[in-house]
């Protein structure tokens, strides 16, 4: 595939002040690249080492999701909502079946609702986690961070297994509750996992936080201001890194986290230091969730028993339910039209509409710093493209 | 040589080996595949190469980004049809003797997407694919599995005679069609060197004399 012209931009540049010609360049980064994260493609065009144009190519993994969704029945698209954003899966769930609790007014036992908090914050850790190790590696510290990660990843994932039979795609979550109540022995096993988890924040912030090379490439690149991040629909972790006091568990209340004390973590700067930095905090705010949610979670059913998922159909009408899944504000639009099958499914992914201002982000940078850039924004392709 | 002679051979701290074995066991102890994920299955793949399940300890941990350095690609996700041209021309980048693992339902068949108007049905009808893995995604242990198998297939390869690799046929082609965007679908929608479809045996109503009408 050829690299599309760019006729704005003119091609051979002023002589510079020593009457030495130059020329813009034009490359592209992507669709196989080892620092996009997927299969992501940008074209950016360099004056020497600055980026002066940058034009991200999308579609290189639509699988059709949404019109997939309107030709299934509501319980038949769950499965497909673990691949959207496949590092989180069980939010996934959640978004999509809050927005369904909300279409045809169903309760969730209050044991479901414990559990789905479990969860999920266990899902925002191993997010966290992973993420800034793709990131550090985006950033040439090849190996170690990123063993690191994975190794309590891989102790969530456990989790996750024992519970729902999947490493990643757990298809947890059904309508007005979840999908099977904890093994004997899973809660004191998830506690022991949460308790180890600070040590390994602990660990990880005396290896890299204060590093010399990691600030030098991180502090004041990428400036996000507040502004820029209110204007283009910035949610999650990357509007808060610049400043932004919204999280939706603290402003819809949704579920049960009112029940929770918690702090949002804000950044000051909005540079990738600060994108990185809010990962850990909210990883440690997610210990405190977690900790009080096991300590108090009641016995009881865990799906609504009046819920009949055979012949579901909800009256004609429609719900848009959002929540705060680890990249921002994940959302499922939903139409019924009163038959079996949404008339129509929309998915609002917080990493495509994060990764609009990448360019904003990237000019005047170095090619360098991109990957790093773009690292912190954490995207998933599976919900970018759909 | 035969086995024995040569088992009192290495009794005698004398090695023998033929060229075939040396060859071939020199390429399946350090395969390096291609840095390239496409979905889903290439957090597990990273997940197979990290601490917990370790891929280096089969001589396979060498990730390189470049095609041009690497001898197997996984095909790890889904492969849609915008993709799918880019990942023949990688594989038509990749020095002989290479190798595919196709990892995961989308690879193979297009898995649960395939109902899509966007996904491929199946990578392995435009590359060859040597070893399948099924599952949505695969565990690492898979992965695993699939590695052992191509080394074992590796292993047994004969370097002359009728069996020998494609590679190793003087005047075979070495670049396989990249397919483009037609009006409607890839053009051309398979390469019938590597893959056709299945044939179905169709008969006119009453003449097979099967009974089944």
């Amino acid at each position: 595939m050829s690299v599309t012209a760019y006729p704005t931009t003119p091609p051979i540049l002023e002589p510079a002040a020593d009457g030495s010609e130059t020329q813009l360049l034009e490359i592209s980064m992507g669709p196989q690249h080892p620092s996009t994260h997927g299969v992501f493609r940008m074209n950016v065009v360099l004056d020497g080492e600055r980026v002066v144009k940058l034009k991200p190519v999308f579609g290189y993994l639509h699988r059709n999701h949404e019109k997939i969704a309107e030709n299934e029945t509501y319980l038949g698209s769950m499965p497909y909502t673990d691949r959207l954003d496949y590092i989180c899966s069980i939010t996934n769930n959640w978004a999509y079946a809050l927005a369904v609790e909300k279409l045809a007014g169903i309760q969730v036992p209050e044991r479901a609702e414990y559990l789905r908090v479990i969860t999920g914050e266990l899902t925002r850790l191993q997010n966290h986690a992973s993420l800034i190790g793709f990131l550090l590696q985006d950033m040439g510290s090849s190996g170690t961070p990123l063993m690191y990660a994975f190794r309590e990843r891989e102790n969530i994932l456990d989790l996750f297994e024992a519970l729902t039979g999947s490493r990643m795609m757990c298809n947890y979550m059904r309508f007005g509750g979840c999908r099977v109540d904890t093994p004997a022995g899973w809660l004191e096993q998830a506690q022991k996992v949460v308790t180890e988890f600070p040590r390994f924040l602990d660990e990880y912030e005396n290896l890299l936080v204060g590093n010399e090379i990691l600030m030098e490439r991180t502090q004041g690149i990428g400036v996000l201001s507040p502004e820029l991040a209110i204007d283009s629909a910035i949610s999650g972790p990357m509007a808060r890194a610049s400043g932004v006091n919204y999280d939706i568990r603290k402003v819809d209340n949704y579920s049960i986290y009112s029940r929770f004390s918690f702090r949002v973590p804000l950044g000051s700067h909005g540079d990738v230091y600060d994108r990185y930095m809010i990962r850990f905090l909210e990883m440690r705010e997610s210990v405190k969730i977690l900790n009080e949610a096991m300590r108090d979670i009641p016995a009881g059913p865990i799906v609504d028993p009046k819920m009949r998922i055979r012949g579901f159909r909800p009256k004609p009408g429609e719900a848009y339910g959002r929540i705060e899944s680890p990249k921002g504000e994940l959302g499922f639009y939903l139409i019924s039209d009163g038959s079996t099958n949404p008339y129509r499914y929309r998915v609002r992914p917080p990493s495509l509409i994060n990764l609009t201002v990448l360019e904003d982000l990237c000019l005047g940078v170095n090619v360098a710093d991109v990957v790093a850039i773009l690292g912190s924004i954490d995207i998933v392709l599976g919900e970018v493209d759909r | 040589m035969d086995e024995k002679l040569k088992a009192e051979l290495s009794k005698q701290g004398i090695f023998t080996t033929s060229l075939q074995e040396l060859y071939n066991w020199g390429r399946k102890s350090s395969i390096w595949p291609l840095n390239f994920g496409l979905a889903c299955c290439a957090i597990e793949m990273i997940a197979t190469t990290m601490a917990r399940y370790d891929l280096a300890r089969f001589g396979a941990e060498v990730f390189r980004p470049s095609p041009r350095q690497a001898d197997l690609m996984i095909v790890a996700g889904t492969v849609t049809k915008k993709m799918a041209p880019q990942v023949v021309r990688l594989y038509n980048q990749m020095p002989e003797p290479k190798y595919v693992i196709s990892m995961g339902a989308c690879a193979i068949s297009g898995g649960p997407f395939k109902q899509g108007y966007n996904v491929l049905k199946g990578i392995d009808r435009f590359i060859p694919v040597d070893v399948y893995i099924p599952g949505c995604p695969p565990r690492p242990e898979a992965l695993i599995d699939a590695f052992l198998m191509l080394q074992k297939k590796i292993d047994e390869q004969q370097l002359t005679g009728k069996d020998r690799p494609r590679h190793l046929t003087a005047g075979e082609a070495s670049e396989f069609i990249v397919p483009l965007f037609g009006a409607h679908d890839l053009e051309p929608t398979q390469n019938p060197a590597v893959w056709r479809p299945p044939l179905v045996q169709i008969s006119k109503a009453g003449t097979d004399g099967s009974g089944n009408d």
